[in-house]
């Protein structure tokens, strides 16, 4: 393969993998945002989304096939189940201590992390799952590098989720108050919003979109395991400090850069792909000591 | 609004109001030494179990020991500090691999390999504590984590720590011409290390240091301006659990004679973890009876085998919800 080649080939890895860490980034930019709670569950959500879209996707594929019309009604319904699920999770485990001290709602917090992932090890005896998906290899090269059409489709539709919620965020009441309340929750509820609410709407658009990269991941990799939320949850919050933890198209460029940076580490001699995990956390830990407030993060100023 | 609904004042009143009636200090003094006694006895029974005591329960017991003095120094960060520390494991594997790899290939005595553990520890303290703590706690939760995780990558990956299947071989001690290698040896050494740390927590706690933590803890901006350098206090508190972890490292290595990269995983750093909440930050017998119900539960509950960390969960959320501060939680002045 020429240099040219090889970059196409990274390019389109690092796309891929960005944008299953965007879109799991998103949900722990937006809950930060709202309720500046650092979301440990998040990415066992993701996990466990993976998992309700499998249950959901062997249900239809037995009447409209396990192709991409199979798929697709799989992942929405799995994204409103796991958005559902998210918003119970808020209410149980996370409303009450919201005036707690800081530490003991991060212990919460991990404490639903590890409820979800133990009871869906349980569930599944800790085995992988194969996601049979039949979308086959038909694709294009280009230059040496072949691209399926499998993976257009991924990308163009984590584009459309991203821009969906970029309108929504932007354009609509509920958006504005999303973004009110991340300024100041106390204004919000007396100018009558309806803090708690929108609260939970925010988990449910968080969950959905994990489970959204959930189901991708697992379409694309072909199969799921109880573990596989561990590590993403903690390259997408790297990926949503990359970006600036709290704004969200942040968490979008975070979640390509970490993606691509990846991708373009492995090329990097003496490092070998077992390396990878390590070359992540390093770029996180570097980024929190020289630039903590990420790309497009805002300068935070506290207040005493 | 949870936080009200526990410590209901109803309970709390009377024993106040109990300690404050009678004769005064004469009374203090009098339930101090209570308390005196209480520990005293519990410390013998603690000495002369494993004249009674079969090798499982030993073996147990010296495990609990051993989950007392990792507890107690993660409550130094967690309880006295009020840092988050996800990555405690990572300490301990320091400690442990050290130990490991001075005996095992530099033929070091074990003793000799301690100040290499607490030296090593101290290192990773500064590393990992340094670039972070001046960032917010939830920051330092996830840093933490992904440190964690880079340890035990190294651990697997480098071919000094042995790979992924780890060391074989670590020297047993020899103390005073005993070679310790009996369930009942171990059981002692981690006694004698977890009484050790009880000590120096409790020495701590009511020091300077331990002052500044408690004040940090409250309200690290006003800490701050009364001219505590908060970065340097929580760096020490940082430093102090890692040298703990280390040294109990050092001691799990001889015990085991093996050393495997699994051994600290996440897991591991959330077991820890649940001892010191279960228990009650920042209160030494509450952290010690969170050790001891960490791993005496799933001996006591075996058939639930696979299900016990999802029970573990269930609780901790539970506690958390309730009790915020533990079940045995500290008196906050």
């Amino acid at each position: 393969m020429s240099t040219l080649d090889i970059i196409l080939q990274q390019l389109t890895n690092g796309l891929i993998l960005g944008s299953f860490y965007s879109l799991v980034a998103l949900g722990y930019t937006m809950v930060y945002g709202v309720i500046k709670l650092l979301n440990f569950a998040h990415g066992d959500i993701y996990m466990a989304g993976a998992f309700i879209g499998f249950t959901l996707l062997s249900f239809f594929a037995g009447t409209l096939g396990n192709g991409w019309l199979g798929i697709l009604p799989a992942m929405v319904t799995a994204m409103i189940a796991v958005g559902l699920l998210g918003v119970l999770i808020q209410r149980v485990a996370y409303r009450p201590m919201l005036q707690a001290p800081r530490l003991s709602i991060l212990i919460t917090a991990l404490a639903v992390s590890m409820i979800l992932y133990n009871a869906v090890m349980a569930i599944t005896d800790g085995e992988y799952k194969a996601f049979t998906v039949g979308l086959g290899f038909e694709g294009f090269n280009l230059g040496e590098v072949y691209i399926t059409h499998t993976q257009i489709i991924l990308v163009v539709s984590t584009a459309i989720l991203m821009i969906g919620l970029y309108l929504f965020v932007g354009k609509t009441m509920y958006g504005k108050a999303m973004r009110a309340i991340s300024i100041d929750k106390d204004a919000c509820r007396l100018m009558g919003i309806n803090v708690n609410k929108i609260i939970a709407l925010t988990f449910f658009i968080g969950s959905s979109l994990a489970t959204a990269a959930g189901v991708m991941a697992g379409v694309y990799y072909g199969s799921i395991h109880f573990f596989m939320g561990f590590v993403i949850g903690l390259k997408a919050f790297t990926a949503a400090v990359i970006g600036g933890i709290g704004s969200i198209p942040g968490a979008m460029l975070g979640g390509l850069v970490l993606g691509l940076l990846e991708a373009f580490g492995t090329q990097i001699p003496f490092i070998g792909s077992e390396w990878k995990d390590v070359f992540a956390f390093g770029i996180l830990i570097l980024l929190l000591v020289f630039k903590p407030t990420g790309i497009l993060g805002r300068t935070e100023i506290e207040r005493m | 609004m949870s936080r009200k609904r526990d410590n209901p004042a109803g309970t709390a009143a009377p024993e106040v109001f109990a300690r404050r009636s009678g004769f005064g200090p004469f009374q203090a003094l009098q339930s101090r030494r209570n308390w005196f006694a209480i520990n005293i006895a519990l410390l013998i029974i603690a000495i002369v179990i494993p004249f009674k005591a079969n090798n499982y329960v030993l073996e147990v017991l010296a495990n609990a020991w051993f989950y007392v003095v990792l507890c107690l120094g993660l409550n130094i960060v967690i309880g006295y500090a009020g840092l988050l520390d996800l990555g405690y494991a990572a300490f301990f594997a320091v400690g442990a691999y050290t130990t490991a790899i001075l005996t095992s290939q530099f033929g070091f005595n074990f003793w000799l390999t301690i100040p290499f553990a607490v030296i090593f520890a101290t290192i990773a303290g500064i590393v990992i504590g340094g670039p972070t703590l001046r960032l917010r706690s939830d920051y330092l939760a996830i840093v933490t984590l992904g440190f964690g995780e880079i340890t035990r990558i190294a651990a697997r990956n480098l071919k000094i720590t042995g790979g992924a299947s780890g060391l074989i071989g670590i020297d047993r001690p020899n103390l005073f011409g005993l070679d310790l290698y009996q369930i009942s040896h171990y059981y002692y050494v981690f006694l004698v290390l977890a009484v050790l740390a009880c000590f120096v927590s409790y020495r701590l706690q009511h020091s300077r240091l331990g002052r500044a933590w408690q004040y940090v803890r409250e309200d690290e901006d006003a800490a701050e301006a009364m001219g505590i350098n908060r970065v340097m206090i929580k760096l020490y508190a940082y430093i102090i659990g890692a040298v703990f972890a280390g040294i109990a490292g050092c001691f799990f290595a001889a015990k085991m004679t093996a050393i495997s990269p699994e051994t600290f995983t996440f897991n591991q750093s959330v077991l820890i973890l649940l001892g010191v909440v279960l228990g009650g930050m920042g209160k030494i017998p509450g952290v010690m009876i969170g050790a001891f119900a960490l791993v005496l539960f799933p001996e006591v509950f075996r058939d639930i085998g696979a299900m016990r960390m999802l029970v573990f969960a269930v609780v901790m959320l539970i506690i958390m919800l309730y009790r915020p501060h533990g079940i045995w939680p500290e008196k906050r002045q």
